[in-house]
């Protein structure tokens, strides 16, 4: 939808792309081009309707004078991530700019001398664990790939936002221009989201990929140090992560291996299990919303596109009765045409306008589908954690009972083998290490499901407010343009009162 | 003694006594009621139409007949052949796809044309008094369809026809015939402006018309779009439930009575802005036809003074060799003679009633054409300030929900 949108929206803001004139109203005459294209003003006014932050009072709505409605274009000042703590008034905006294309100079002879782009990425912020106010750094989509998967592995439970897509692309794709923008939009949405999440926005890794020069220090994504809260859960116990992994190699097996066993542990969570039911539904009817926002904004562009034809149509037929009329009837109809069409141009700008701050508005439903994906993952991390703890606890069940066979077995043997004695030893000593890991990792599962909870709670919460924002923000837009066009109408209507029939 | 009059076809008409003509003399009709009449594919529609008069030709106050479409097509056609140089008013076009013949909103606008039809005919000072018109009016349908079936025959002339004389085919031709490459066409020049103007008209009106139907269709597509929008986002709110899913259905009923007032509104600016400019561009359409039979007549007189002269010459002749076909030439001169002067006052007929038509129809034409600017403007208003009202109403609702 993103890219639907932005294709919606680059053609609406063609129609902008003219010098500031002055409005329609003072200096239309007939004459041979367009006064659609010609009379869009662009210069901004400070009592201009604008419903995207501030509801207009009634008095602000009320059709006054025509001049100075611009095109509200969504401004780089909008989509630059923007967020405020409302507890400790702390902020981290972030702007990506400049895409450049950087030769790969290092390895020019492996890779044939392959180019990449980087962006020029700016922070703002007063957050006190960066070093500094205002920094830019310069990095490649590469880069973010590696930032994201960091911040996937530390921050397990958590609706991470999830980056822009890689996106399966050839060269000459990645070279157009329309390609690359889209791209720099979403890293900054992307961005704009991670700095508002309360938690993931003081990540030391999201400090490190915003303030420090030069290449990353990380190296690849197998070789993570995670910086998140696990970190010291996992890293208990005496060589609990290489079991860790050893285990999850496990996994499969055990999984298909056991054959009629039930698993030790079953998300029990009841709560959990409504929640996750609850927010799929509504993601359901979310993408169903969402499609048909998509048809309505279509429609108010389609319908604002004809009346503006219809202006255009009258100015020839304006012009044509003009010339040379000998009647003055005819002249008297040019009149009423030629009021027609200032009407009907008014009128399709105003549609296009409302419809651009539609469009804004109704941008949230899409957001909120992408942060379904968020929960999605959560999701995963959550049965993950869980998995593990259920292969620890069979792998101790295992341990404990060859114990118990070779301890019954010396038992038996009069005068008992070392060897044995010395595997039996070996066995409960790896128990040991084993009991550790499986409290480490029942910590760990405790642990993002209380994640979880929280995350739902701030997420129900966000989308409370985000919600009402967008309905009030749709609802305030579309009352407003529609009195600026029952204003239109009722001037034009009074133009032409002398035609009123007297019974209708 | 008041004489009540019987129609002798034993009319279903009101029959009232003949009152002095107090009132200034009136012609009021009004087509209305369409009903389905007949089976399959000979079903068609059947209209009322209503006279109210004081004229002293027609039976009674007030007569109401049934009539069909084809019946209003021979009225015009009539009133095409008898009244050459008045602007006929312009019938609906047959419509010849099915699927539409009977659709509410098809026979409703034909109604309206058809209503319109007639009511500028009995508003013409001239076509008023046609006999035509009065037994349209009020002949019963027996004889209705004998006066159909007749016409038929005699005159096959369509106003389609005409217009390859327009053009000027057949003139062509009898230039050729005749020998001469006289042009066969007046050489009026203001008469050439308003020709060039009518065919120029003709094209602008016809594109504002089909912008004026895309808008309606806009409408139409807009309202749907609101009503899935209002479904969707009520389905949302149903299952979100609290204060958000409370706001989210008000959301989505008031799209969906939004989605009612645009099909509405759809409906309005169809029969009130659309259908006039339809209207305007059939009147056009109708202009060619008188155009076509000026210039028949203008043909038909030079082509009689061209006769007339040759048969002076040849007459001269004769009379110079005393020969006995003489008389009978003679004869022959002084009918073609008084045929030139039937044309000349034909043709002069018609390029009168033309001059004082242009200005009427010009008159007119600014008249209706502002009614409908000023009906799209008032339908715009009103669906405007319904959609602003209704939004706006909701705000408080939002608030108060917001915070609840």
């Amino acid at each position: 939808m993103m890219s639907h949108d932005n294709h919606l929206f680059e053609s609406l803001q063609f129609h902008d792309d003219h010098p500031p004139t002055a409005p329609i109203a003072e200096i239309f005459t007939i004459e041979d081009d367009d006064p659609l294209l010609r009379s869009s003003s662009i210069h901004k006014n400070p009592n201009s309707f604008n419903s995207f932050i501030d509801p207009p009072s009634y008095a602000e709505a009320v059709f006054r004078s025509f001049e100075g409605l611009q095109i509200d274009q969504i401004s780089e000042h909008d989509d630059v991530s923007t967020s405020e703590s409302s507890v400790s008034n702390l902020f981290l905006r972030v702007s990506v700019k400049d895409p450049r294309k950087k030769h790969d100079l290092d390895n020019s002879v492996v890779s044939g001398g392959k180019s990449y782009l980087t962006y020029l990425i700016t922070t703002w912020t007063n957050v006190p664990e960066f070093t500094g106010t205002e920094f830019s750094v310069r990095r490649r989509f590469k880069d973010v790939v590696m930032l994201s998967d960091r911040l996937s592995e530390s921050y397990r439970g958590f609706f991470i936002p999830t980056r822009p897509d890689k996106g399966v692309v050839e060269r000459q794709v990645m070279q157009k221009h329309e390609f690359i923008e889209q791209r720099r939009m979403a890293l900054e949405k992307y961005f704009r989201k991670l700095a508002a999440h309360p938690v993931i926005r003081h990540s030391e890794d999201l400090r490190v990929f915003l303030q420090v020069q030069g290449d990353l220090p990380w190296m690849n994504a197998a070789n993570v140090a995670p910086s998140g809260d696990s970190r010291e859960v996992v890293q208990q116990g005496k060589g609990g992560g290489d079991l860790i992994r050893m285990f999850k190699e496990l996994r499969q097996s055990v999984t298909y291996g056991w054959g009629g066993t039930k698993p030790p542990l079953v998300e029990e969570d009841r709560d959990f299990l409504e929640k996750k039911m609850k927010l799929q539904d509504f993601e359901l009817q979310l993408s169903n919303v969402s499609l048909q926002a998509e048809s309505l904004v279509k429609a108010q562009q389609d319908i604002g596109e004809t009346m503006g034809e219809i202006g255009l149509v009258f100015v020839k037929l304006t012009k044509f009765e003009t010339e040379e009329a000998i009647f003055i009837s005819q002249k008297t109809r040019a009149r009423d045409m030629k009021n027609m069409v200032t009407s009907s141009v008014k009128a399709s700008r105003l549609y296009r306008e409302l419809n651009a701050q539609t469009i804004k508005h109704l941008d949230k439903l899409h957001d909120y589908l992408g942060v379904m994906l968020d929960v999605n993952n959560a999701y995963s991390d959550r049965s993950r954690a869980l998995l593990t703890v259920q292969t620890v606890v069979s792998e101790l069940a295992i341990l404990n009972s060859r114990i118990e066979k070779l301890e019954a077995a010396a038992f038996k043997i009069f005068g008992a083998d070392r060897s044995t004695i010395q595997k039996v030893d070996e066995l409960k000593e790896t128990m040991r290490v084993t009991e550790d890991v499986k409290n480490c990792a029942i910590k760990e599962y405790k642990r993002i499901k209380e994640t979880n909870k929280t995350e739902f709670e701030r997420l129900d919460e966000e989308k409370r407010g985000d919600f009402f924002r967008m309905l009030k923000g749709f609802v305030v837009n579309q009352a407003g343009y529609a009195e600026k066009m029952a204003s239109v109408w009722e001037t034009f209507a009074n133009e032409t009162s002398e035609y009123a029939q007297s019974c209708s | 003694m008041i004489t009540t009059q019987r129609s002798p076809n034993g009319g279903s008409g009101l029959h009232s006594p003949r009152s002095p003509s107090s009132q200034p003399p009136f012609l009021s009709v009004s087509v209305t009621d369409p009903a389905k009449m007949g089976n399959g594919v000979q079903a068609y529609i059947s209209y009322k139409v209503i006279t109210k008069t004081n004229f002293p030709e027609y039976q009674g106050s007030e007569k109401i007949v049934i009539r069909r479409y084809s019946d209003f097509v021979w009225l015009r056609d009539r009133l095409f052949e008898k009244y050459k140089g008045i602007f006929i008013p312009p019938l609906p076009e047959k419509n010849t796809v099915e699927k539409f013949r009977f659709s509410a909103e098809f026979i409703e606008m034909r109604r309206q044309a058809l209503d319109t039809f007639v009511n500028r005919i009995a508003l013409h000072h001239e076509l008023q008094q046609s006999d035509d018109l009065r037994t349209f009016l009020q002949a019963d349908e027996q004889t209705m369809e004998r006066a159909r079936s007749q016409d038929t025959g005699i005159f096959k002339k369509k106003p389609s026809d005409l217009m390859q004389i327009f053009w000027g085919v057949q003139s062509k031709v009898t230039d050729v015939v005749l020998g001469k490459e006289k042009p066969v066409e007046e050489s009026n020049p203001e008469y050439e402006k308003f020709k060039k103007y009518i065919s120029e008209l003709e094209d602008n009106l016809a594109e504002a018309q089909k912008h004026a139907y895309r808008l309606v269709k806009r409408h139409r597509e807009l309202g749907q779009s609101l009503a899935d929008f209002g479904k969707a986002i009520k389905l949302l709110g149903a299952c979100e439930g609290n204060a958000l899913g409370t706001a989210f259905s008000e959301v989505g009923a008031k799209s969906e009575m939004l989605s009612i007032k645009l099909q509405r509104e759809a409906h309005h600016l169809l029969m009130n802005f659309e259908e006039p400019l339809k209207d305007y561009v059939r009147a056009v359409q109708s202009i060619k036809g008188t155009i076509a039979e000026r210039a028949n007549a203008f043909r038909q007189q030079c082509e009689l003074a061209e006769t007339i002269k040759l048969k002076e010459i040849d007459l001269n002749k004769l009379r110079l060799m005393r020969s006995e076909k003489m008389l009978d030439a003679e004869h022959e001169y002084e009918e073609l003679k008084s045929q030139g002067e039937e044309a000349t006052k034909r043709f002069d007929t018609i390029v009168r009633l033309m001059n004082e038509e242009i200005v009427r129809f010009q008159d007119q034409r600014t008249q209706e054409l502002g009614r409908a600017f000023h009906e799209f403007a008032k339908g715009q208003a009103r669906l405007a300030n319904a959609i602003a009202d209704a939004w706006r109403s909701l705000i408080p609702k939002l608030d108060s929900l917001s915070v609840s």
